[in-house]
Order: C-alpha cells, then structure tokens, then sequence
C-alpha cells in the first residue's frame, strides 16, 4: 500500500472525525449542562443539511446556504427546546428516550412531507471544488480539507467561549451547581436554551458539510447519531475535550479499518475470504475499541466536566 | 380481584377473542394483525424484565430480537436445503422442528447478552443507554456486512418450520402456538418478579448499596437479569421472523429497540401486561392511523410526546391505578 494513499485515508478519518466532533460537541454539553440525553441530535443534523440543500438549489449559493442551515438548525432547537426539551429535565433518562424518540419520529416525517423521499444533493462551492497535491503523491479535494479546518475553528472557537467569555463561566457553573447559578440571580431557562441552540447550530453545521459529500436524506442522522455517542461514551460524557479525542479516535479507526482490515484478514486468508471476514470486522471495529475503552476507564478517557 | 388483575384478564381475553373474530369474518389478515401484538407483546416483555424491574434503560434489545430471529431463519434455510449448519470441526445439522429453533433462539440471544451485558453493566444510566444502543449497532452491521445470510437484503424462510400436531403454515394455529408462548412468557416473567432473584433485582434497582449491604452483589443480579431478558426476546424474535417469513437486519436496527421501548412505556413500565397492552395499542395505532394517512409515524411520534409528558404510568397505569408496591 502506498503512503500516497495511506495519507489520503487518515485524512478522511481526520475529516470524518471532525465531523463526528461537531455532533458529539452539542449532545456532550447538553447532557453535561442539563443532564439530558438527546436522541432528536440527528434530527438537527438532517434539517442543517436539509436547509443548506434548499436554500443552496434555490439561490445558487452555497454560502447563503450554510447561513440557512445554521439559522434553521438554531431555530428549530430553540423550538423544540422551548416546547418539549425543556419539561423533561427533571424527568429520568427513560422519559428523554421515548420523548426525544417520538422527536425523531415527528422531524423525519414532517422532513418527508415538506421535500419528498427523493434524496437533494448538493455541490461543494466553486472555490473549494478542486483538489491539492499531498507530499508523497496523490491528490486531496480542497473541500475535505476545509471541513478539516473548520472543524478545528470550531473546536479552537468553543474553547475560548467556555474557557474565556462570561457566556462560558456561565455554563461551567451550570454544569457544577444548577441551583446556585440560579440563586446568583442568572436567568437559567435562557441559558438552558442557548446551550440547546448552540448544540443544534453546531450539528446543523455539520450536517450542511457533510451534504455535498452525500446525498441529503431523510434518515442520514441516526447513524451519525450513533456514532456520535459511541464518541461521547470514549471520550467522557460531559467533556468537550473527550468529544474532541474520541471523535477523531473513532473518525481515523474506523476509515482506516476499511481500508486496512481487508487487506490485512486478505494476506491470512486470501483475498476472497479476508475481503467478506475484514469487512466484517472492520464494520464492527469502532465498537470493539469502545468496549476496550469502557473495560479500563468505564467513565471514559476525559472524566469529569469540561 | 384487584383492578389489575380484572384488566389483566379481560386483555389476554380480548386478544385471544381477536383472532377469532378475524376468522369468523373470514380477514386472514386480522389474524397476523393479532398475531403481530402477540409477538411484539412477548419481545417487549423480555425487555420488561430489564427495564421494568430491574431500571435497566436497555436501548438494544433489537440486538436479541434479531438474534432470535436469525436463528429462525438460518435454521429454516439450512433444513429447507438439507444442509447442516456447519460441517467443521463437527457437524451441526439444522432442523426445522420449532421447539428446537425457540430453544437455539434464546440460547444464541442470551450467549450474545453475556458479553454486552458484562461491558455495558460496568456503567449505569446514560452511559448504559448509549453502550447497549452501540453494541446492538455492532450486532447490526455485522449482520449488513455478512453476505452469506443475505446481508442487507434479509433472508426469506420458504417454510415456516414445524411443530409436529399442528399445521404451522394456518394463521390461526400460529396465532395460538404464539399465544401460548406469550402466556408462558409472562408466566415465567411473574414467578421470576416474585422470587427471591426478582425482589434482588427490584432492589438493585431502589437501592443498590443496600442490597450489596445484605450479601447480594447488585451486578451479578443485573447480568442475569439482562441475559435473562435477551433470552426472552430472543424467543420473540423467533416467533417474528416465523410470522413474517422473512427476517433483515431492520429486526436489529436502533429503531426496533426503540419501539421495544416504546411498548413496555406505552402500556406501564414493570407491569405485568404493560408490554402486551402496550403491544396492542401500538399494533392498532399503525394500523388504524396507517389507513388513514401514509404520514402515520407524525402522529404517532405527537401520541407518544403526549404521553410522556402529560399520561405518566402508561395504558394499564391509566386503567388499573399505580401499583400497590413500587
């Protein structure tokens, strides 16, 4: 196997891991902030990409499109925040599993009805189309390496707003004492929405991102919403750094595990038999290390808050 | 008679007149419809073991179910060809003998929930919720990504397999062979609840220092409440690839664990008939919205948002009161 290749595969986990951190990033300060564990992520991440396609093949723009899809996927959180999530943090986790359940039930149908079951697809921006030199040889597209670089603004950019700004102090304290903040005289059901819309906004991001790699579907959120938990449960619930780690573990582990476990089973077994059981195994591979993971550190890699 | 015991009654009646019904109006199609509840009533009571007693927020009981039914299938498939399973290092032929498969079904299932269950057990509430739904993931890619038995296209059972002394292939009697197996699987749910490993359990879930405080360790009580759980589900599965001859990777999709769910809080969490009564509802719901509108899961979703959060105790909570021990 040629490093050309090798370099272009971890980039792709890279990009897949960024892409993993955006979702994991708003479950893992919602539940840290509010304890609530919610299954209607997804669902946010649909209505991003969803916006970002609608608005992108109404105006031909792509940017005008990330714009909606922020702006939708914002509102649509404040929405559900204000309306349902908001009653259910007192209540135990069954109760936010069927509720956030029946969330997911409500956006993918209403999704259905307002675009159709046919996929939308949308194309990456004219400037970042092309594609770069990698040392070694081989080529990249500009536009896997800007979700890269977004990604780390993002992470760089929700670092200095917990770390440094008066909104952030505001949701570490959140996360340690709920009642004393509010004694303190801090309004906190807007602050409990604007964590739950910042949430949203990043997954909505992620989301409009990830449309112009793959079609836009009704559904496209569940299995990123999986992965995204088995992200927070390596990385630590709660922790935005674990978030960050564990997306980019399971984003490089799993692509290279496509790429290499074939190969790999291909040389015992030959190449019939080592593509089916590699295949198999690398299908199953981001759990088998969560398990591992889990057997050490039960509370995961970053425990404790952010 | 107390109240419940009266609506308990009158349920299992009314599901068993169904079929009956169903048949006397000459609607084939009724009696699979009962059959369906039967079935789902039974997958989600095995859950109900887990969630109700023992708190266990399992979001991966499709894993089981989808076990269970796999091993129906493969084993109707390897009979239907007359192939054994495997042949090396020994050689396991298949059968297509229905008491054989259930047994091989929750086996297999509760073989399956022995690893998930020892990991995911390790943690506790939101942590369990998300390892139990990875796991069950794992189990489903796994089950796309292995071509042998159909992969993502599912696998047809040609036949039901066979009980000698009833013809298997007649709704009716499947409904009846279901039925029993739902009867004995709450059976064995309530002499479970009242034994000494169920009030374990339900104490595990009070107060677990508690319980370790007497002499019991909480985790022992909780893996063999999960495992015992799957194995009940697992059976389910059996019977629901039976029901619908054809069994795909969608019996082990996060979507199915969630409608497990769905069934053990529609009808009232660690109630006895709460899953069959939850079973009933949910089976009459797809069917009575699903005429209506092709749009049936909105609602569906808004019903269940409804009970969340104003209808606390589920169906039989509505109709028989809280219960009288929590």
């Amino acid at each position: 196997m040629s490093s050309a290749l090798l370099v272009e595969q971890i980039l792709n986990g890279l990009q897949f891991g960024v892409m993993l951190f955006l979702m994991a990033a708003g479950l893992t300060l919602v539940f840290g902030v509010m304890g609530l564990i919610n299954l209607a992520h997804g669902s946010l991440y649909m209505i991003g990409a969803f916006a970002c396609a609608a608005v992108a093949a109404a105006t031909g723009s792509f940017w005008l499109g990330l714009v909606a899809s922020l702006a939708a996927a914002a509102a649509a959180g404040t929405l559900v925040e204000v309306l349902v999530i908001r009653r259910l943090y007192g209540r135990d986790h069954l109760d936010q599993v069927l509720a956030t359940f029946a969330l997911i039930l409500i956006f993918s149908e209403a999704t259905r009805w307002l675009f159709g079951s046919v996929p939308l697809y949308l194309n990456a921006p004219p400037i970042l189309s092309g594609s770069i030199a990698l040392p070694g040889g081989g080529q990249y597209p500009v536009y896997r390496l800007a979700i890269i670089l977004v990604g780390i603004a993002v992470a760089l950019g929700l670092w200095l707003l917990i770390s440094k700004t008066r909104l952030g102090m505001r949701i570490r304290a959140g996360e340690n004492d709920r009642e004393m903040i509010g004694a303190l005289g801090i309004d906190i059901n807007r602050l409990y929405t604007i964590v739950f819309a910042l949430g949203a906004a990043l997954a909505g991001l992620a989301g409009a991102m990830i449309g112009a790699l793959q079609s836009v579907r009704v559904g496209m959120g569940e299995p990123v919403l999986i992965l995204a938990f088995v992200v927070i449960v390596i990385g630590g619930i709660g922790s935005i750094e674990g978030a960050l780690v564990g997306a980019l573990i399971v984003g490089v582990v799993d692509t290279l595990g496509r790429i290499l476990l074939p190969q790999l089973f291909g040389a015992v077994l030959g190449p019939a038999q080592g593509a089916l059981v590699g295949g198999a195994v690398a299908a199953m591979l981001i759990y088998v290390v969560m398990a591992l993971v889990l057997a050490f550190k039960p509370r995961g890699l970053f425990t404790g808050s952010a | 008679m107390s109240r419940e015991l009266l609506l308990n009654t009158v349920l299992a009646l009314l599901l068993l007149a169904l079929p009956f019904g169903a048949f006397a109006l000459d609607e084939p199609f009724y009696i699979d419809l009962a059959t369906r509840m039967v079935v789902l009533g039974l997958a989600a009571t095995g859950l109900n073991l887990a969630l109700g007693v023992g708190g266990l927020v399992s979001f991966g009981h499709a894993a089981f179910f989808g076990v269970g039914g796999y091993v129906a299938g493969v084993m109707a498939t390897h009979a239907f060809n007359a192939e054994p399973i495997f042949a090396a290092p020994f050689t396991l032929s298949a059968t297509d003998l229905m008491p054989v498969i259930w047994i091989a079904a929750m086996g297999l299932a509760a073989l399956v929930a022995l690893p998930i269950g020892a990991i995911s057990l390790r943690t506790s509430g939101v942590y369990f919720i998300m390892i139990t739904l990875a796991f069950a993931q794992m189990v489903y890619y796994f089950a796309i990504s292995w071509p042998a038995y159909g992969g993502e296209d599912g696998l047809a059972l040609s036949v039901r397999n066979a009980l000698p002394g009833f013809d298997t292939a007649d709704s009716l009697t499947f409904f009846l062979i279901c039925y029993a197996m739902l009867m004995a699987g709450l059976a064995a749910f309530t002499i479970l609840r009242n034994s000494r490993f169920g009030t374990a359990l339900e104490a595990a879930r009070q107060n677990e220092i508690r319980l370790a405080a007497v002499g019991v360790a909480p985790f022992r009580v909780r893996r063999a409440a999960f495992v015992l759980s799957a194995a009940l589900t697992g059976l389910a599965g059996a019977l629901y690839a039976e029901l619908n001859k054809f069994v795909s990777p969608s019996m082990l999709s996060w979507h199915m664990s969630g409608i497990l769910i769905v069934l053990v809080i529609l009808g009232g969490v660690g109630r006895l008939f709460g899953p069959v009564a939850g079973a009933m509802l949910y089976v009459f719901l797809e069917f009575v919205l699903g005429g209506l509108t092709e749009r049936w899961q909105l609602f569906l979703g808004l019903i269940l948002l409804g009970v969340v959060l104003f209808a606390r105790g589920g169906l039989v909570g509505l109709l028989a009161g809280k219960p009288r021990h929590g």
